[in-house]
């Protein structure tokens, strides 16, 4: 226990020195030399607009712009990227940006604005067979408009105050215009974008490497010559690598465990950052399917978990950590941990939770209920959360079967509704509201909501929230629909994860952030050799 | 004429003969502690709920990763589960497909080496070219093809398809070893005769030949326990075997014990153990079982 100590004090002292080397990275950048980094995960095609993974970021990002980015030392402000100034109207049906003059693609062609028009009528109004899995996020637009080749208006049909936001994401990759005009599928199979770095390779399986753009629209950027993300499949090799230095980073997350052994082993030659994440791993009941049709049985079976010690366990062996509600906690929108633990699943005295869990399962005529939990076969943070749920249903008298099943059937089997309870994952790049309560809007509207309840109510508040201006306002909203949502348990937060990200200390520029797939375009990232 | 009785015939005491399990174990004493060891083993996997001292899947993060105490004689998992617990249900993992899937696979291999030596020919000739194609691949990576091909099929808590994964690659073995032995039964006069008598190839294959490769075949099964064990070992650390929570000995090798086995060794320490007496306990008993059976396989 004394060496534990020792190691969290050491890797906080680390991370604290972690903090302290970001501020002295105002030091002048040098320029050259070749990133190398790992990625835990390759993406299973090149297309941002219809990935939902951080594997294709964290592989395509260093090629494209976007119109604007989030400014992460002041996240979640946001600032811009192909956008050199913007105006908002005042009734906030109208964004109008100028773009950089100087922007070319990497063959050469000029970016204007028929280019990031052509993107986003692609994103929010994909041709037949291509995947816009932000097409729902753009439907407040109503019509792009292109003046001049260097500027762009965005109409819209109703007032949508995260609209900024949505102009950041990561996933809006801006590709050009003639390219997806003649193929829609282009971007599945090619890269060409205006982005720091230009393509170099893709080895399937082993690397994918990028050589600097030496026309980027920023001066001076970027500072590296080029990058090679290398893909481990296995974390133990990925932190031999970090450790022995063959690559300087891996930009997603390590485990606590993991944390310990490379600051015991690196001592100040790793830095360490860690924050909470935009990621939480919920609860489904498939309500289509009895006895988990019955509201009792859903509650019973929410109120037998308890968070709020599996979180202190768990955080030691797993990236899940933080009890929060619909909204990453710590955020401006998320509830009050107080006001939390009135609701079904979070109350902090476990016995008298437990024993009305079995009452109610009595009442709904399923006393010893058995069924099968839907899993995912990734080892973190999947299998601890199953295996803790299994626990916990136990004490209640639940006997669960826990199947995990390859990413592939695991989707497949929830979006056509072949699970009893599943354990699924919400991973937003930021903490505005709609965003993470899109999961909880009726499966009609959001296929992602794989507990296949219809509530016209929580829709009508989750629509409501949207659209209101005023923070105040809004956050009474929100509570309201996370009150309906909690209450009636089809679909419940399991556990908030943590972020750790362990990066070399001779690697310089890059920018922590709570959630993963930002800041991944290495643009400002150096080496001080 | 004097009749002269005959002198009684001397009682010869009828030589002594020791028990099969005595004799078994005074000629074979690696084997009867290979024995030994299976039979701790089973009674351990049969009467686990007694036997263990706690839930094997019941979660104390109070004593995560304790070392072993006195409370926990092995020591604790990264969940605070006490891994005597674990190894000792682990067994009954082990033991249960190691005895199905080797029940299965020698059964199927029996049955086609006999038949395929009985009927020869191009029967003969189509089992045996399949025997060729299965013994092709690599045992570990013919069980990985039948996985990844069927999937998860739970029954009773035991995976089924693991079962046949596990058993396809024994059955080519089984059936090479069966036929050799069963060639030379079918030469045998008595298989002529009951030929000549009428009767149904399953009469002859099932009634006269199959028992005659039993000993061939308990050797086989055996020594396909052994590497049952291992191989739903192999497959559970490769995430393809059982799932969490369920006790596997395999499995406790792999998944959290990675992460953590620096500062917690006994989480790979005894359910390593385990595999290895398990596996090293069929193997001399097996092996002796061999020696015991057919004394023209002494070495």
């Amino acid at each position: 226990m004394t060496m534990m100590r020792n190691l969290i004090g050491l890797a906080a002292g680390v991370a604290l020195a972690g903090a302290m080397a970001s501020g002295a990275e105002a030091q002048a950048p040098k320029k050259g030399g070749t990133l190398n980094f790992a990625l835990s995960a390759e993406t299973p095609h090149y297309d941002c607009h219809g990935s939902d993974t951080y594997a294709t970021l964290h592989f395509a990002s260093p090629f494209y712009s976007t119109l604007l980015q989030f400014d992460l030392p002041k996240y979640p402000a946001v600032k811009g990227d192909l956008a050199e100034s913007w105006t908002i109207a005042p009734d906030q049906k109208s964004y109008t940006f100028k773009l950089h003059k100087n922007v070319t693609f990497h063959d050469g062609k000029p970016l204007t604005s028929a280019d990031v028009k052509a993107t986003y009528e692609r994103l929010r109004n994909p041709a037949a067979g291509v995947v816009s899995t932000r097409k729902a996020t753009f439907q407040d637009i109503d019509t792009i408009e292109t003046p001049d080749p260097a500027t762009i208006v965005f109409k819209m049909k109703a007032v949508n105050p995260a609209m900024m936001e949505h102009f950041a994401s990561p996933w809006n990759c801006v590709y050009p215009g003639d390219k997806i005009t003649a193929d829609p599928q282009w971007p599945k199979t090619n890269i060409l974008g205006s982005g720091p770095f230009k393509f170099q390779e893709h080895v399937k399986g082993s690397h994918v490497s990028g050589v600097r753009n030496d026309n980027y629209f920023r001066q001076g950027q970027p500072y590296l010559d080029g990058f090679k993300g290398t893909f481990f499949s296995q974390s133990a090799a990925m932190l031999n690598a970090l450790q022995g230095g063959q690559v300087l980073a891996e930009f997603r997350t390590i485990s606590s465990a993991d944390r310990d052994r490379l600051v015991q082993a690196m001592g100040d030659k790793i830095r360490i950052e860690e924050s909470s994440w935009t990621l939480n791993l919920l609860v489904v009941f498939n309500t289509k399917k009895k006895p988990f049709d019955d509201v009792r049985v859903r509650k019973a079976l929410n109120m037998a978990i308890d968070r709020w010690g599996g979180s202190q366990g768990l955080a030691r062996t797993s990236a899940l950590r933080h009890v929060g509600g619909l909204v990453r906690p710590g955020s401006p929108y998320a509830i009050d941990p107080k006001e939390l633990e009135t609701f079904p699943g979070f109350q902090r005295d476990m016995a008298k939770a437990r024993a009305e869990a079995k009452k109610l399962l009595a009442e709904a005529g399923v006393p010893n209920l058995t069924f099968v939990l839907h899993n995912r076969s990734i080892a973190q943070p999947y299998t601890p959360a199953g295996v803790f749920l299994v626990d916990q249903w136990r004490q209640i008298g639940v006997n669960v079967e826990h199947k995990q099943l390859e990413t592939s059937p695991y989707l497949a089997g929830m979006s056509s509704g072949q699970f009893d309870v599943a354990i699924d994952f919400s991973n937003l790049f930021m903490d505005e509201p709609s965003l993470g309560l899109a999961k909880y809007v009726s499966t009609s509207k959001a296929p992602e909501n794989r507990s296949f309840l219809e509530s016209p109510e929580i829709d009508g508040l989750i629509a409501k929230q949207a659209n209101m201006g005023d923070p105040k306002e809004r956050i009474k909203v929100i509570r309201q629909a996370e009150k309906l949502i909690l209450e009636s348990s089809h679909q419940v937060p399991l556990l908030w994860w943590h972020r750790i990200v362990a990066t070399n200390k001779s690697l310089m520029g890059w920018e922590m952030s709570p959630s993963h797939n930002l800041g991944q375009d290495l643009a400002r990232v150096w080496i001080n050799q | 004429m004097t009749a002269v009785a005959a002198p009684p015939l001397a009682k010869t005491a009828a030589p002594k003969r020791r028990h099969p399990i005595l004799a078994f174990c005074i000629s074979q004493p690696l084997g009867a502690a290979g024995a030994v060891s299976i039979l701790v083993m089973a009674i351990a996997a049969v009467f686990a709920e007694y036997v263990a001292p706690y839930d094997p899947v019941a979660i104390d993060f109070g004593a995560m990763l304790a070392p072993p105490t006195l409370e926990h004689w092995f020591g604790t998992d990264a969940f605070g589960r006490d891994i005597l617990t674990r190894v000792i249900y682990g067994a009954r993992t082990a033991l249960a497909i190691g005895f199905l899937s080797s029940l299965l696979g020698c059964t199927v291999g029996a049955i086609l080496g006999v038949a395929s030596a009985y009927f020869g020919g191009r029967i003969d000739m189509a089992i045996q070219r399949l025997v060729d194609i299965l013994l092709s691949f690599p045992i570990i990576v013919l069980a990985l093809v039948v996985v990844a091909m069927l999937g998860r099929n739970m029954l009773l808590g035991i995976d089924f398809n693991l079962i046949l994964a596990i058993a396809v690659p024994t059955m080519p073995r089984v059936a090479r070893v069966v036929r050799s032995a069963a060639l030379s039964i079918r030469e045998l006069p008595y298989i002529d005769a009951a030929r000549v008598q009428g009767f149904s190839h399953a009469r002859i294959i099932f009634r006269h030949m199959v028992p005659n490769v039993a000993a061939p075949y308990l050797i086989m099964f055996t020594a396909a326990i052994a590497q049952a064990i291992l191989l739903e070992a192999s497959l559970s650390f490769l995430g393809l075997g059982v799932t969490e929570p369920t006790p596997a000995w395999g499995l406790m090798l792999s998944g959290n014990a990675s992460d953590f086995y620096r500062e917690a060794p006994w989480m790979i320490l005894f359910p390593g153990l385990a595999i290895s007496v398990a596996v090293f306990a069929f193997n001399l008993f097996g092996d002796s079982l061999r020696d015991w059976l057919d004394p023209k396989f002494k070495t």
